[in-house]
């Protein structure tokens, strides 16, 4: 199984690293996925975002509809781009420890 | 890997990256390049499956972990095969090799590798049986076609049985008919009894056999996501769509690919749904048992295939329903159409489908019992049930996508067009040899429309991608429409590549933006809430 390793600590990831064990996640994972993605410091608007992808997983079991995202968060997809580079499924939920969504997505 | 990672277009299809290895091919070695094949399936999918051998894996290891008799039990796959199934024996003889086949293959065009022509990759594995199960090979070995079963040829075969969608166009101009995609499913079947497969077509089955649907959606989950889009839904009409769901008794069950329910622009071909069936009072059900039309065991094995689509009639005969409306999936209807009868069929206990509006009966679904949502739409048109205004529709300029498995499986190819021609003005085809039974395919089917084969998808995407530019050049078309959801989600990233500008949609996207429904307020926007008329052309 691929690893990643940030700031001396390794976790089990997969190919694209999408953390394994959604249950390994918290706020100090979360900020040294963002560094993978490319961000430094998580600002008050990631951590709106990344929040609540969390609650949604945690209720739901499976990532929230995207544009569920826009509305429920006030920020536009642009604006989500902005903050997550790779985008609301590739960047914003490995920040939050979601696993990736598969088959006709 | 992503597409800003790849080359040009231009670059990607140049004459010299398409030239041919001079080596023969059987001495040809297979080289696993980032961006050409997929990553493995996970141990945890394999085991929730019951499959054999799960472990962690990666195809560019040089130790694949195979069970120690990898060879004996491939071969022993093979034997079994030719007795159960008649066609693979039949496929595996009857190939003269006349090359009719060999350039109408996308992966072929676009990778310009001799082992994507079909004929090539059908002899990946006739070679092995030519060795093993006929009189010629055991004398002539390699005179006669025929070679050993190596670990390297293992290695051959996972890298090209999946670089095949199972599309079959190659099929089409066969003069013996030979399916191809039936040889590729084969040689996934052989490859899955080594615990050999790909995660994007083995999560999505692990996920349908969990939960129901590929994309392992619970129940609450997709009332969350359906109740969105009836919000959405009254956002931009004004009428509160019902949302029928597990509803014991309803007339009809409404099956489609959860893609639709989750992922843009497939949730808007879903919101299609639920305004038409609103407004036509239908006495149907969602489920959230039977919540995905998609069948990846198609790209897995006949068993699968089988356990799969066990669950949409199992779940028709509980809630008691007369019979079953599809959705716009592509491969679903392969299967539905080709596979489910002699598997889980015939569906006796279901009524022959007869429109509650219209009074047509879908004398073509007498033994599976399940109508494709264009045939249902179409028909509804034809009678004139529908209140259409086209004009909602003017600023996309689009063509159509046949689908490979409505049009090439099932001949589902004039009502989409007759549904088309009815909602928008303007609609133009593709060239001939690109379009129906000639379809070229998405190139990100049967499991391989993940992000890691991106430059593969693209090049298999070039053939379609190049036809779409021919109408975006002659008639600024800006909306490719097509009835799957795997195309929805990869042909967005094609087009993206090949065609930018064009954007990918549904027919009932279409459908919903034209039908005036009752006690409707005036439309400003369309269903993806931009506005109907493009906000630059306010002036003129």
């Amino acid at each position: 199984m691929p690893t990643l390793e940030i700031e001396g600590k390794t976790f089990d990831v997969d190919e694209d690293g999408f953390l394994q064990d959604p249950d390994l996640w918290n706020e100090e994972v979360a900020r040294l996925f963002a560094k993978t993605e490319g961000i430094q410091d998580m600002t008050d608007e990631h951590w709106k975002v990344v929040h609540y992808l969390r609650n949604y997983y945690l209720e739901f079991n499976i990532a929230p509809m995207i544009r569920k995202v826009c509305k429920d968060t006030g920020f536009k997809l642009k604006k989500i781009y902005e903050l997550f580079p790779s985008g609301p499924a590739k960047g914003a939920c490995k920040v939050a420890g979601l696993p990736k969504p598969t088959g006709c997505v | 890997m992503s597409l800003e990672h790849l080359p040009k277009p231009e670059e990607l299809v140049k004459e010299d990256v398409l030239t041919p290895p001079e080596s023969p091919w059987m001495d040809t070695p297979t080289v696993f390049k980032p961006g050409t094949y997929s990553f493995p399936t996970a141990a945890k999918n394999l085991k929730y499956l019951g499959m054999p051998n799960p472990r962690e894996w990666s195809p560019t290891d040089k130790d694949w972990k195979l069970p120690d008799n990898w060879k004996e039990i491939v071969l022993d796959g093979i034997r079994e095969r030719l007795l159960k199934y008649r066609s693979f024996r039949v496929f595996m003889d009857i190939c003269v090799r006349c090359g009719a086949c060999a350039d109408k293959c996308h992966f072929y065009i676009g990778s310009g590798d001799p082992k994507n022509m079909p004929v090539l990759r059908a002899e990946l594995l006739r070679s092995v049986y030519r060795k093993d199960f006929t009189a010629l090979g055991k004398i002539f070995g390699q005179l006669a076609g025929a070679r050993e079963l190596t670990y390297d040829v293992i290695k051959e075969w996972f890298y090209y049985f999946y670089q095949c969608t199972e599309c079959r166009r190659c099929s089409v101009f066969c003069p013996y008919g030979i399916d191809t995609a039936e040889i590729t499913m084969m040689g996934r079947e052989l490859l899955h009894l080594l615990g050999l497969g790909i995660n994007w077509a083995m999560e999505p089955v692990a996920n349908c056999y969990r939960t129901g649907n590929h994309l392992g959606i619970p129940p609450h989950g997709l009332i969350d996501m359906w109740e969105f889009m009836v919000d959405d839904i009254e956002d931009i009409t004004g009428v509160k769509v019902g949302l029928p769901v597990n509803k014991k008794g309803a007339e009809i069950l409404f099956v489609t690919p959860s893609g639709d329910y989750f992922a843009d622009p497939g949730t808007y071909t879903c919101m299609g749904y639920l305004m038409l069936f609103h407004e036509l009072g239908l006495d149907y059900t969602w489920s959230t048992y039977a919540s995905e039309g998609g069948n990846f065991g198609l790209f897995t094995s006949h068993e699968m295939i089988k356990r799969l689509n066990a669950k949409i009639y199992a779940e028709a005969k509980r809630l008691g329903v007369k019979y079953i409306i599809g959705g716009e999936c592509g491969h679903m209807w392969r299967v539905m159409h080709q596979y489910m009868d002699t598997m889980n069929g015939p569906a006796d206990f279901l009524e022959e489908p007869v429109s509650p509006i219209t009074g047509t009966k879908f004398e073509n679904c007498k033994t599976t019992k399940m109508v494709h949502i264009t045939e249902f739409t179409s028909d509804l048109i034809k009678h004139g049930k529908l209140k259409l205004d086209k004009s909602r529709n003017d600023k996309t300029i689009t063509t159509f996508h046949d689908s490979c498995n409505p049009a090439r499986a099932a001949g589902i190819l004039e009502e989409p067009r007759y549904i088309l021609r009815n909602v928008v003005d303007n609609f133009h085809e593709m060239p001939e040899n690109t379009i129906r039974e000639q379809t070229f395919c998405c190139a990100g089917g049967a499991g391989l429309g993940n992000d890691e084969n991106i430059e593969m998808r693209m090049r298999g995407g070039f053939p379609r991608g190049n036809a779409v530019r021919h109408v975006v050049d002659k008639h600024q078309v800006n909306r490719l429409t097509c009835m799957c959801a795997i195309d929805r989600a990869t042909l967005s990233a094609l087009c993206e590549y090949w065609a930018p500008d064009v954007t990918v949609g549904g027919i009932h996207e279409l459908v919903a933006n034209a039908m005036i429904m009752t006690g409707e307020h005036e439309r400003t926007v369309d269903l993806r809430g931009e506005p109907l008329i493009p906000e630059e052309d306010e002036d003129v």
